[in-house]
This record gives structure tokens, sequence and C-alpha cells, in this order.
């Protein structure tokens, strides 16, 4: 008959009526977020960083820019390079990951938030201060680690650099077993006189310190 | 000085106006304190309507949210109650534009020629006891004049606009609007009948039952010509977005856009106060001597709720679609209820040719089986008919069980 089809539709829109809107009323609702959700605000770790640039190589549209000098304190002791200038242009990055899976050591993390819209295109550069200062909440994307222990980069705390890397005891069979080595450690808790463990450091000459490594756009 | 309204006024079954009137009278001659209630009372009539119109225009907004699974307008004061009033200023501020080859007298009137009508439909509907504004004896005849000014301020906007499209909508619009003005009038002349006056006080005074039970046919196409008539969603190929952008007022921005929008929205409000009083007894009910008007508006809400409803489920027809269902379905549905409505009257009538109660059921039982029969068979002729499968839509473009 003529009308059928349209009373069920009628009847469709009656059943909608009745259901709770689908909608997320975004500034005060929001949507739960994965743990390994890929978010702008990079989280990076100075303390971890080595200054090897392997982001910068690896990025699929050299948006990173690292520009690092040899430090002066102890090269020869296991000393990473310091970083001049670590420039991430945000506005083409396409959140690929690929520079947190280059990371070797693990101080490069995919941000949690999205929420970092800016009125100019300078300000969508995050330049190294700004990475130093924000908040660290790192993705569990490509860290087995962080999903192990059950991190959620919304909910939980900020994370510091001790906490989130891939420490030996996490693979080290000797470790597992509940053996301690010492690891090398970054120069400025060298000063402090931590201890270090001579194994991991590479009795060779110093690094030529005239030619700064310079890597990347 | 008393002033006192004569009984032979039209105005005199009013019961706000002869207060106002009376009152006023004591300290302004009478022929000023005339004009005075006249003017409050018309204020109140206009400002009740746009503010209703400024009410409904949430409400469907929220229910058409609602029936589409969304949330609709919810930031403005409690759940978006004062959304209207945002759209308000808004259109206020903005810049009122006039084409540069609009007419640009017609382009002016055409907001208020939209709206008149609108509001005037209002002055004989009684929304409680004797609280029509004027208890014309043409009441239903008014009504139908009234209304079709709308048609020409359609067209009158179309034509003032000075654009191709706005024209194109205008067309559309008055052809629908013409086209369904035929079965309207047909299906009202059978409530004419069965209530034997066209007064809308006697009308309601004569719904001892409903007259949707009594004329369901009548009733069925009174709602979907006026729903045709209001260029509402199923029907609103006048202002088809998708089509023409706006039709008509395609060119109207500012407040004049506000008032066609009010005058739109409001329309659907008086359409279902006039629905209500013709078909759902009006402000009758039970306590109706003192809260007949709670009746009315709780009336008028369900029938605001129906065309929102229908709003939010069917697409657009197409033009022709549109037409055949004016001319091929709602036409003989009309006729055949007038028929049979008279039928019935003759043989039901005692003496005096008045109808009791037991008359109006038995009517009712009828006119359900009439209008059952009725849409089965129209429903059926009216189908369009599937095209047979031809080389066209053979077996590659099949779901491949044909093979």
């Amino acid at each position: 008959m003529y009308g059928i089809n349209m009373a069920k539709g009628l009847l469709v829109t009656l059943k909608n009526l009745t259901k709770k809107p689908f909608t997320v009323q975004y500034p005060e609702e929001r949507v739960k977020q994965h743990p390994r959700f890929r978010g702008e605000e990079f989280v990076w770790y100075e303390e971890r960083c080595t200054g090897c640039a392997s982001c910068a190589k690896y990025c699929p549209l050299g948006i990173i820019k690292i520009v690092t000098t040899p430090s002066e304190t102890a090269p020869a002791q296991g000393d990473k390079y310091r970083l001049e200038l670590f420039d991430i242009s945000i506005n083409r990055c396409m959140f690929c990951g690929l520079c947190v899976e280059a990371c070797p050591y693990d101080a490069l993390f995919m941000g949690s938030g999205f929420e970092q819209g800016q009125y100019s295109r300078k300000k969508m550069v995050i330049d190294i201060d700004h990475l130093r200062q924000a908040d660290k909440h790192p993705s569990t994307f490509f860290r087995p680690q962080l999903e192990e222990i059950g991190y959620d980069p919304r909910a939980g705390r900020p994370l510091d650099w001790q906490e989130v890397g891939r420490e030996s005891w996490q693979w080290h069979e000797k470790e597992k077993a509940g053996m301690r080595i010492n690891r090398p450690v970054p120069s400025d808790l060298m000063d402090q006189g931590l201890p270090v463990d001579s194994s991991f450091v590479e009795d060779s000459e110093p690094a030529p310190a005239s030619t700064p490594a310079e890597e990347g756009e | 000085m008393n002033c006192v309204l004569g009984v032979d006024n039209v105005l005199h079954d009013t019961l706000l106006f002869r207060v106002i009137y009376e009152g006023v009278g004591h300290v302004l001659p009478c022929g000023l304190s005339y004009v005075v209630a006249g003017i409050a009372i018309m204020m109140l009539l206009v400002n009740g309507v746009l503010l209703g119109a400024g009410l409904f225009s949430w409400v469907e907004r929220r229910l058409i949210g609602r029936f589409h699974n969304r949330v609709g307008p919810n930031r403005w004061g409690p759940f978006g109650t004062l959304q209207p009033l945002a759209d308000l200023v808004k259109l206020i501020f903005k810049e009122d534009l006039t084409p540069k080859g609009a007419d640009r007298i017609l382009f002016t009137i055409v907001p208020v020629a939209m709206l008149a009508p609108v509001v005037l439909v209002m002055a004989v509907v009684p929304f409680a006891k004797d609280t029509a504004l004027a208890n014309l004896n043409v009441g239903v005849l008014y009504i139908l004049a009234v209304t079709s000014i709308t048609s020409i301020a359609i067209f009158m906007a179309g034509w003032a606009s000075d654009n191709r499209y706005a024209m194109w909508g205008a067309s559309r619009g008055v052809a629908v609007l013409i086209s369904y003005e035929v079965p309207v009038v047909m299906s009202l002349l059978g409530v004419v009948m069965v209530a034997g006056s066209m007064s809308l006080n006697d009308v309601v005074s004569a719904q001892t039952v409903p007259f949707l039970l009594v004329q369901p046919l009548a009733f069925f196409v009174f709602f979907a010509g006026t729903s045709a008539e209001l260029n509402r969603t199923p029907f609103d190929l006048a202002e088809a977005e998708s089509e023409i952008i706006a039709g008509y007022h395609i060119e109207y921005s500012g407040v004049k856009f506000a008032l066609i929008q009010a005058a739109e929205f409001g329309a659907v409000l008086t359409s279902s106060a006039v629905m209500v009083t013709l078909f759902l007894s009006g402000w009758s009910g039970p306590a109706s001597s003192y809260l007949g008007w709670a009746w009315f508006l709780m009336k008028i809400g369900v029938l605001a709720f129906i065309f929102s409803w229908i709003r939010a489920t069917f697409p657009r027809l197409r033009i022709d679609q549109l037409l055949a269902f004016a001319w091929k379905f709602l036409l003989p549905l009309s006729i055949i209820n007038l028929f049979a409505t008279a039928l019935e009257i003759y043989f039901l009538r005692d003496s005096t040719g008045a109808l009791d109660t037991t008359d109006l059921w038995i009517m009712a039982g009828i006119n359900f089986g009439v209008a059952f029969a009725c849409l089965l068979v129209f429903g059926t002729l009216i189908k369009e008919k599937v095209r047979p499968a031809g080389p066209l839509t053979g077996a590659t473009l099949s779901t491949g069980e044909a093979d």
C-alpha cells in the first residue's frame, strides 16, 4: 500500500527520538582516547636524547631540524651531543610516527594531545624550548614498555625520563634475574658522582670537536 | 463616561477586548478607547504569534535534532531556549541587502505580506471560551481567503528579487499553493456541512465528537494539503535548498529574512490552531470553561510535533509527484469525502436538519471505512510504475541473483 513505507519511516525517526543522541559535545565531553593515539604534542626527553638525529633522517617529510654540537664535558665516556636546535614543523607533520620508531634511545614519543591550534604558521613549529617545557604525557605508540604498565597518557601523571625508556632490566637476561648493571647516564648526572659501568664506556679517542654535526633540513 | 460594546459588534464576543474597551472607556472617549483596545489586542496577537514562532523554531530544531539522533541548538540559555533570541539579534544586525535590479517597493512589502496572513488567521480562531478576536460567521471562508494571500506574497518575492532561482521557487510555490488549495477547500466543505456553520465558534461547539473521528479523510487531506501550503519538507519544493538554494527568499537578508522565517514558523502554529479548531474540537475538553486555552495550546503542541516529525522523516518529493499527489490523490479523496458526508447527513439528520452525537458516531464509523478503502484504492492507483527490467537493468547491473 502507498503509505506503509511512510509509516515505517516515521517509526524509524520516532525510535531515534527515544535514543540518547550520538553527539559527543566536545569541550564538555570527550571521546575516550586510545593510549596509542598519535597526538601532536611530541614528548621529548632531553636526558635520553643523544642527538643522533635518527628522527630527522627517518622523517618522510623532512620537517625535523636538529643542530648539535659535541659536548665538551666527556665525550669519551659515552656522553652525547649537545642539542642546539630541535625544531619539529608540525604544520606538515602527518603523524606517521616514523621518528618515534626510529629513535634508538626512546627519547622521542608521540604526544597524547590534539589541541595545539595556532593562528600563525610560525607558531606551528615546535622548538626545543617548547619540547623541554611541555607536559610529558607520552603516547604508548611504539612503546610497549608503557603499554605493559598500562599507562594512559590522558589519565596518568607526567612521566619523567627514567620511567619511560626500555631499560636493560626489561630485556637483559641477567638483570631480569635481579642483577643490577650500571648504565652510562647523562652528563649532568655524572657530575653528581653517580657510578658508571666502565664496560659500556668506549675506550676510544675523543670525537673531533671541530665539526659540529648538523642533520636534517 | 461608560462605553458598552453593542451585541451586534463583531468584537462583542472577545472577552479581552471588551474588558480593555470598557476599562479604557472610563477615561477616554468611546471612539478612542475602541481604537486603543483594538491596538492592544492586535499587539497581543501579533506578538503572541511571533513569540510562538520563535519558541517553535527552537522546539522544532531541537526535535528534529533528536529525530536525527543529534542534539540540536543547546548552547545559550537552559537547553538552548534563548537560541531564537540569538538568531534574531544576529539577523537584525546583519546587512539588509536589496539586489540592484530588484523592484524595491515589492521587495520590501513581501515580508509583511507573508507575515500578515499568518497573524490574521488567528483573529477568528477561538483559543478559549469566548476568546476569539472576531466571531465571524464566515470564519472558515475568511481563513481560506486570508491564507491564499501567501501565494501572492511568494510570487511577489520571486518577481521582486530579480533572481532566476527566486522566480523558479516562486513559480513552484504558486503551482503548489494553487493545486493544494482545491483539495483543502473541498475537505473543509465536509466539516462545514457537519457543523452546519462556517463560524469557528459554532464548529467548536458542534464537535461533541471530534471531527477528526467524524471526518478522518478530510483531516488527512487537510493535513497533507496544509503541510504542502506551508512549504515544509516533504513538499518544500519552493525553497528546496539543494536544488534552488532558498527559492523565493534567496535574496532576503537581515530583518526581512527574519520576518519571512517568523512567518514560516508562525504559519505552522496558526495552521495547527486552525486544524485544532476544525478537527480536534478546539478549546473544549475537561474543565474547558477556564482551562480552554491550556487544551488549545496542548492540541496545537501535538499537531506541531507531528509537523516536525514529518519534516524530520520524509525526503522532498519531485514536482510532478507533488502535483500528482494533489490532483490524483487528495482531490478525489476530498470529493469522495464530500459526497459521503453529504449522503450521511441526508439520511441521518432529523427534521430540523441537526445531527446529534449518535449520528456523529455513526458517521465516524462509516467514514473510517470509507477512508481506509479510499486510501487503499487510490494509494495503489497513484503508485509509480516500476520500470520493467530491460537491457539497461540487465544482468550486468543486477546483484547476481538473476544468474
